[in-house]
C-alpha cells in the first residue's frame, strides 16, 4: 500500500530507511541507555500482544483446524479430546452438494455472495455521494456529517432490533407506508420470513455499512491537495469531470484498503442477520456465518461446523490474496 | 484540516447549479435514509403499549414516559448495563494498552520477525468471529472442567474474547499514526536522557492521544455492541446489553415501546461520546488505516 499521507519528514536516518538494518541500528545504539539492549527491547514491547495473539487466534485457529477432522458431538463437548478421529469426513458432509447440509451450504454460500456484492456496491456508492457532497463546506455541513456517522454509531442490536420493528406485519413501519400510506400492497407483507427477508436484510446492512464507507472516503478526500481542484478549475474542468480525473484516481488507495475491508466484514457479518432474525434465518437470508452458528451450537455439531469454518477461512484467503495481486498490479500499472 | 482555506479558494468558481440540486436531493435521501430507525425508535419509545402492537403511527396520539421507567423493571437493565460496562471498558483499556506497545515497537524500530508479526495481526483481522468461537467455547468449557477456573461465562472470558477483533485493529491504526509521529521528536528526548519507554510515554503518547482516542472509541463501540461472543459466553449473571435486551419479548407481547426506550437508552452513550470525538476519529484514520 503506497502513501497518500505526506511521509514524516524524518532527519536522523530518513534516507536510511529503505536501507539495510544494520546501519540504522549503529546509529541508535548509542542513544539508548545501556541496561536495555535494543536487540531485545522491541521483543519485549511485543510481548504482551503476542502472548494474546497467540491465546484469541493462533492457538483456537490450531484447535479449530484440529475439530475439524473429529466428529465433534453434544457427548465430547466436555473433552473434546477424546472425540473421535473422522478425517476428511466433516469437509465431504459440508460440500457434498447432493446431501442437504451440503446443499444448504452451497445455498447459503451463494445467498452470502449476493448480499455482500449488494451491500458493499451499494455502501461504496452511497459512501462516496456523501463523501463527495460533503467535501465543501456550506450551511449545515457539519450537521450532515453527524448524522450520517450516526448509524455508524449505534449498537449493532439496538439499531438491528428497531429495524426489526420496523419490518413488523402489523404494526411496522415499512408496511404502513407501503400498504396504508402509498398504497403499493395488496396487503400487508411479510418481511422478515419469506423471499421477502433478504431485502430486509440488504437494506439493514447496508444502512449499518455505508457511513463507515463514507468516514473512510471523508478522510481520504481531505489528503486531495485543493490545488489540484484548483488548478483543474482554471482549465475549465467541470464538477462532474474533476471529480472523475482527480477523486476518483486520488482515491484508488483508499478504495482499495475500504473494498476489502467491507468485503470481509459483510461477508462474516452475523450480528445483522441474528438481531434480525434469530439463530434461524429464513432460507432466503441464511448467510454463511449464521449457517455455521446453527449446525454448531443449535443441532450441536462443532466438527462439521468447525470444517465450515475452516472452507470460509480458505476461500476469504483466496479471494484476498486474488484481489490483493490484481489491485496492486493495476495500480503500479497506472502510476508507471 | 484545512476548511477554511478551502472554501475561499473555491468560492469564485461556485459549483454549477446542476450539482446544487443534484446534492440537495442526494443528501436529503441520505440523512433520511440514516435516521428513519432513529426516529421510530425515539417516537416509538414515548408511546404506551396498546399504540406500538397497534397499527404504526408517525405521531404518537398520547405521549408517555412510562417505558422509560418500565424498563428497568421487566429486564435487569442495570445489570446488564452494568456488565457491558465492565466488559467493554477492560477490553478496550486491555487492547489499546497492549496495541501502544506493540506499534511503538512495530513503528520505531527494525527487528527479525516484524513483517511477520504485522502480517499475522492484520490478516487476523479478516477472520470470521465465528472462526474463533466454536474452538474458544471448547477451549474455555474444557478449561473450567479440568481447572475449575470458570471462563465460560464469566466477564473475564468475554473481556479476553472481545480482544480477537479490538487488538488487531488497534495496533493496525496506532503503527500507521506513531509512523505520522516525526522521529526526531523522541529521540531528542532520548538524547536529553529519556529511556525508549520515557520516550513513548512523553513524547510519542501525547503526541498522538487523537490516534488513540480513535483506537479507545472504535475499541468501545465494538466490545458494547457485540452480539456473537456475548451471546454463546455469557450466562444470568454476566449477560450484556446485546442479549439482556431480548428480554423485552414475553410469551404474550413484545414491548416494543419498552425495546426501543432501553435501546436509545443503551445508545445514547455510546453515539455521543463517537459524534464528539469524531473528529479524532477521522483524523486517526488519515493516518492509520488511509495509506
Amino acid at each position: 500500500m503506497t502513501s497518500t499521507v505526506t511521509p514524516p519528514v524524518r532527519t536522523s536516518g530518513g534516507g536510511k530507511d529503505q536501507g539495510d538494518g544494520g546501519a540504522r541500528r549503529r546509529r541508535l545504539l548509542p542513544r539508548i541507555p545501556d541496561r536495555i539492549r535494543h536487540g531485545g527491547l522491541p521483543y519485549l514491547l511485543l510481548l504482551p500482544a503476542v502472548l494474546l495473539e497467540l491465546l484469541v487466534h493462533l492457538v483456537p485457529m490450531v484447535i479449530g483446524m484440529v475439530m475439524s477432522f473429529r466428529e465433534l458431538t453434544q457427548f465430547y463437548i466436555n473433552n473434546w479430546d477424546r472425540a473421535p478421529w473422522r478425517g476428511f469426513d466433516n469437509y465431504r458432509i459440508a460440500v457434498d452438494i447432493d446431501a442437504p447440509l451440503g446443499e444448504a451450504l452451497l445455498h447459503s454460500f451463494y445467498v452470502t455472495c449476493l448480499f455482500t456484492v449488494l451491500v458493499v456496491g451499494l455502501s461504496w456508492l452511497f459512501g462516496m455521494a456523501a463523501a463527495i457532497m460533503l467535501q465543501e463546506n456550506f450551511r449545515g455541513r457539519g450537521l450532515l456529517r453527524a448524522v450520517f456517522l450516526t448509524p455508524y454509531a449505534l449498537p449493532v442490536y439496538a439499531a438491528v432490533i428497531t429495524w426489526a420493528f420496523m419490518f413488523q406485519r402489523d404494526n411496522g413501519m415499512i408496511n404502513h407506508v407501503l400498504h396504508d400510506q402509498l398504497g403499493l400492497t395488496d396487503e400487508p407483507s411479510f418481511w422478515l420470513i419469506g423471499d421477502n427477508s433478504f431485502v430486509a436484510l440488504v437494506v439493514v446492512a447496508l444502512w449499518k455499512s455505508w457511513p463507515f464507507a463514507f468516514l473512510m472516503l471523508m478522510a481520504g478526500l481531505q489528503n486531495i491537495p485543493r490545488e489540484l481542484y484548483e488548478a483543474a478549475s482554471i482549465d475549465g474542468a467541470g464538477i462532474w469531470q474533476q471529480i472523475r480525473k482527480i477523486t476518483l484516481p486520488s482515491l484508488r488507495p483508499v478504495n482499495q484498503v475500504l473494498v476489502l475491508v467491507l468485503f470481509l466484514w459483510t461477508f462474516n457479518d452475523f450480528n445483522t442477520p441474528y438481531v434480525l432474525f434469530g439463530d434461524s434465518a429464513p432460507e432466503a437470508a441464511d448467510l454463511i456465518s449464521i449457517h455455521i452458528y446453527q449446525s454448531s451450537f443449535v443441532t450441536w455439531n462443532f466438527g462439521t461446523g468447525s470444517a465450515m469454518s475452516v472452507l470460509l477461512l480458505l476461500f476469504l484467503l483466496l479471494v484476498t490474496a486474488v484481489y490483493l495481486v490484481a489491485t496492486s498490479r493495476g495500480r503500479k500499472g497506472s502510476d508507471a | 484540516m484545512p476548511e477554511a482555506p478551502a472554501r475561499k479558494a473555491r468560492s469564485p468558481l461556485a459549483p454549477p447549479v446542476s450539482f446544487l440540486w443534484t446534492r440537495r436531493l442526494v443528501l436529503t435521501f441520505l440523512a433520511t435514509f440514516a435516521l428513519l430507525p432513529v426516529y421510530v425508535m425515539v417516537s416509538s419509545s414515548l408511546k404506551p403499549l396498546e399504540d406500538v402492537t397497534g397499527k404504526f403511527q408517525w405521531i404518537p396520539t398520547e405521549i408517555t414516559i412510562r417505558p422509560y421507567i418500565d424498563i428497568w423493571d421487566t429486564v435487569p437493565l442495570a445489570h446488564y448495563f452494568m456488565n457491558s460496562l465492565m466488559v467493554a471498558g477492560a477490553a478496550t483499556v486491555l487492547s489499546v494498552t497492549i496495541a501502544v506497545f506493540s506499534a511503538y515497537a512495530v513503528s520505531r524500530y527494525r527487528f527479525r520477525g516484524k513483517r511477520i508479526f504485522t502480517v499475522t495481526v492484520l490478516s487476523t483481522q479478516m477472520f470470521p468471529g465465528i472462526l474463533f468461537l466454536l474452538p474458544l467455547f471448547l477451549i474455555f468449557v474444557n478449561i473450567g472442567n479440568s481447572t475449575g477456573v470458570a471462563l465460560y461465562g464469566s466477564r473475564g472470558g468475554l473481556i479476553l474474547t472481545y480482544l480477537t477483533f479490538s487488538l488487531p485493529f488497534s495496533i493496525w491504526m496506532l503503527i500507521g499514526y506513531f509512523d505520522s509521529i516525526p522521529r526526531d521528536l523522541d529521540e531528542a528526548a532520548k538524547v536529553d536522557g529519556c529511556g525508549p519507554l520515557g520516550a513513548l510515554f512523553r513524547v510519542v503518547v501525547p503526541a498522538a492521544i487523537p490516534g488513540i482516542v480513535a483506537v479507545s472509541v472504535y475499541a468501545f463501540m465494538t466490545a458494547w455492541g457485540e452480539v456473537l461472543f456475548a451471546s454463546v459466553m455469557t450466562n444470568d449473571e454476566t449477560r450484556t446489553l446485546a442479549v439482556g435486551l431480548q428480554g423485552y419479548a414475553t410469551q404474550n407481547d413484545v414491548y416494543w415501546n419498552q425495546i426501543m426506550a432501553a435501546s436509545l437508552v443503551v445508545s445514547v452513550p455510546v453515539v455521543a461520546g463517537f459524534l464528539l470525538l469524531q473528529r479524532y476519529l477521522v483524523a486517526g484514520l488519515t493516518a492509520g488505516a488511509v495509506k
